[in-house]
């Protein structure tokens, strides 16, 4: 299998939110016809009113249960990577979001032992392996490693990227 | 590791789809996709440029339904240009199955006579299990997932376990199959992944098809990967409005094995359950209306897919006969398809509705998802015969939304608070 260079070393703040953060949340549904600069712009506002300001490239979520709830739509992953957000780590994801995730090559790692991490904290993840460093703290935790597929999905950059090597090797 | 233990329907109707004798919970497998369901929100203007992009085309356009829901009639011109480009698409692609403006996509794939038990199916819309109801195992995916289902006319699952939910007794006057699924909601959570929720047992035998589609709709609540309900005489006689052809042997052949594994079985009692309110900011956070009674309301919504369809307007209808919403409160009605509109308004239902004070609006996805007529103000209350009340989702971020059944919104209409619908009988 190859290497992950695009997503190898994960390395920025922690933003920590709690259960059950929806896709409504994520990208409300009055933007839904706007351009995903201006979604992004209004992207966890109604928990967080800094977040979409503050956040920059390279940082990292990390959620509670059943993180990404609710619709289907994928401007709630969008909006994180827009944003900057190079993965989740989350104690669960729901379904739809956990495939978007993937099928847009945004890592996300399902960890049960995320209490010790701090919102601002430093924390640095490794998606071969699955151990999330919390580098404020010292402390590293092994996340459920992804299905090997999955994380070659990840490494070729998501779905499209995958479809389009696969419709060409097969012409 | 192989099992020779017989098969739940979701496992049946995966094997089939994946070609092999039998699947087992936990494997991953590729499935063919029998039909595959678009929006106007989800569908072209997502996925078109990104089929180009990587050099394919359209799988099979018989096999693909599109629906505008999400952003009719226009109402800006950001939401006009996306029902250009998805108008465009469907006659560019052949897409012979395009229903414009005539409904919420999750209730024109039964009206349309789209769905068959046994079907794999797949929609670019979380509420895709509503057509479990059917007997077809139809999941909610993202537009990229789409555009690989279009490419391929494949998907990849990993198989589900099943969770058995057994519903004895008669449902009480003023109680509904919203009421059973709110009440699920709070019984189970909504973080059964890797599940599919089935429904079964005498009080879902008694519901008609659109009931039954309330509580696959709201399977998507759940969190589980789908919902299902094995299809019966009620399924069949439905489906034959559209195919006369249609045989007994397809609902007998799409039935459990009697040996059939199942990972949860939960027992319900319906005779003892009284009408079931979600207060904000989660379907999860349900209780009987009792326990909200009082909550001032602002407006009461009749809509989308899960509470405006024939049936539901007839349960508001049937308390706001002779009646009238309160002062200061408003009722919105947006009919889930143009048939509901033409049927209640031939039967006398809409004059009920609009003789109470009730406003009729657009059939399509409306305030439900926060992108249509009806969104309601900062501070504001709502109750919604939908399916969501996340935060912010109905409008502004600081708006209440509470779920009830169409006759606990009619009541909370009149009384201009939560009250219960009993009392109104």
């Amino acid at each position: 299998m190859s290497s992950h260079p695009t997503v190898k070393n994960i390395d920025g703040r922690a933003w920590v939110f709690g259960d059950n953060i929806d896709t409504d949340l994520l990208a409300p549904g009055a933007y839904m016809r706007a351009p995903l600069q201006v979604v992004a712009q209004h992207c966890l506002e109604a928990v967080s009113s800094d977040f979409a300001r503050h956040v920059k490239q390279g940082d990292v979520i990390v959620g509670g249960q059943n993180f990404g709830l609710g619709s289907s739509r994928e401007l709630a992953v969008q909006a994180l990577s827009f944003l900057g957000i190079k993965a989740i780590v989350a104690k669960s994801f729901a379904r739809i979001f956990y495939r978007n995730a993937i099928n847009l090559g945004l890592p996300v790692l399902v960890c049960r032992d995320t209490d010790d991490i701090a919102d601002g904290d430093h924390v640095s993840l490794d998606i071969g392996t699955g151990i999330v460093t919390n580098h404020s703290t010292g402390k590293s935790v092994q996340c459920e490693p992804m299905p090997p597929f999955l994380v070659a999905l990840i490494d070729e950059g998501g779905l499209l990227p995958s479809l389009k090597n696969r419709l060409h090797s097969d012409a | 590791m192989t099992s020779t233990r017989g098969m739940t329907l979701a496992e049946k109707i995966i094997s089939r789809a994946a070609g092999q004798a039998r699947v087992n919970p936990g494997e991953i497998v590729t499935c063919t996709v029998d039909l595959a369901l678009m929006h106007d929100s989800s569908g072209p203007r997502r996925v078109a440029e990104k089929l180009e992009h990587i050099g394919a085309s359209v799988w099979d356009p018989h096999k693909v339904v599109l629906v505008t829901d999400h952003f009719v009639p226009a109402i800006d011109v950001d939401s006009a240009n996306i029902l250009a480009c998805t108008r465009k698409w469907a006659q560019a692609e052949g897409v012979e199955n395009f229903y414009d403006m005539q409904g919420i996509c999750h209730v024109m794939l039964p009206e349309k006579g789209h769905l068959r038990p046994g079907m794999f199916a797949v929609g670019a819309d979380s509420h895709s299990p509503t057509a479990g109801a059917y007997g077809a195992f139809m999941l909610g995916i993202g537009s990229t997932e789409m555009v690989g289902v279009l490419a391929t006319g494949e998907i990849w699952i990993k198989v589900p376990s099943t969770t058995l939910t057994r519903w004895q007794g008669k449902l009480q006057p003023c109680v509904a199959a919203k009421d059973m699924v709110l009440h699920l909601c709070a019984t189970i959570g909504m973080n059964n992944s890797y599940q599919v929720v089935q429904y079964s047992g005498s009080a879902i035998d008694q519901l008609s098809m659109l009931e039954r589609m309330v509580l696959t709709n709201m399977t998507a609540e759940l969190g589980a990967k789908t919902g299902i309900i094995a299809p019966d005489l009620i399924t069949l006689e439905d489906i034959r409005r559209n195919d006369k052809d249609f045989e007994m042997l397809m609902i007998d052949q799409w039935q459990a094995d009697e040996d059939a594994h199942y990972d949860r079985i939960l027992d319900f009692d319906v005779t003892q359950l009284g009408p079931q309110v979600a207060a904000p900011h989660s379907p999860e956070n349900t209780s009987c209306v009792t326990d909200h009674k009082g909550v001032k309301i602002d407006q009461a919504y009749i809509g989308a897919c899960t509470g405006a369809k024939e049936s539901d307007l007839k349960m508001a209808a049937s308390l706001l006969k002779g009646r009238k919403v309160a002062k200061g409160t408003r009722l919105l009605v947006a009919p889930a398809s143009v048939q509901t509109t033409n049927i209640c308004a031939a039967d006398g239902t809409l004059a009920t509705l609009t003789e109470a004070g009730a406003i009729i609006l657009p059939s399509g996805c409306g305030a439900c998802a926060g992108m249509g007529a009806g969104v309601i103000g900062k501070g504001e209350t709502c109750i919604a015969s939908t399916s969501r009340n996340f935060k912010g989702r109905m409008g502004d971020p600081d708006s209440f939304v509470y779920l009830g059944s169409p006759y606990t919104v009619a009541a909370a209409a009149i009384a201009g608070e939560i009250t219960d619908p009993r009392e109104l009988l």
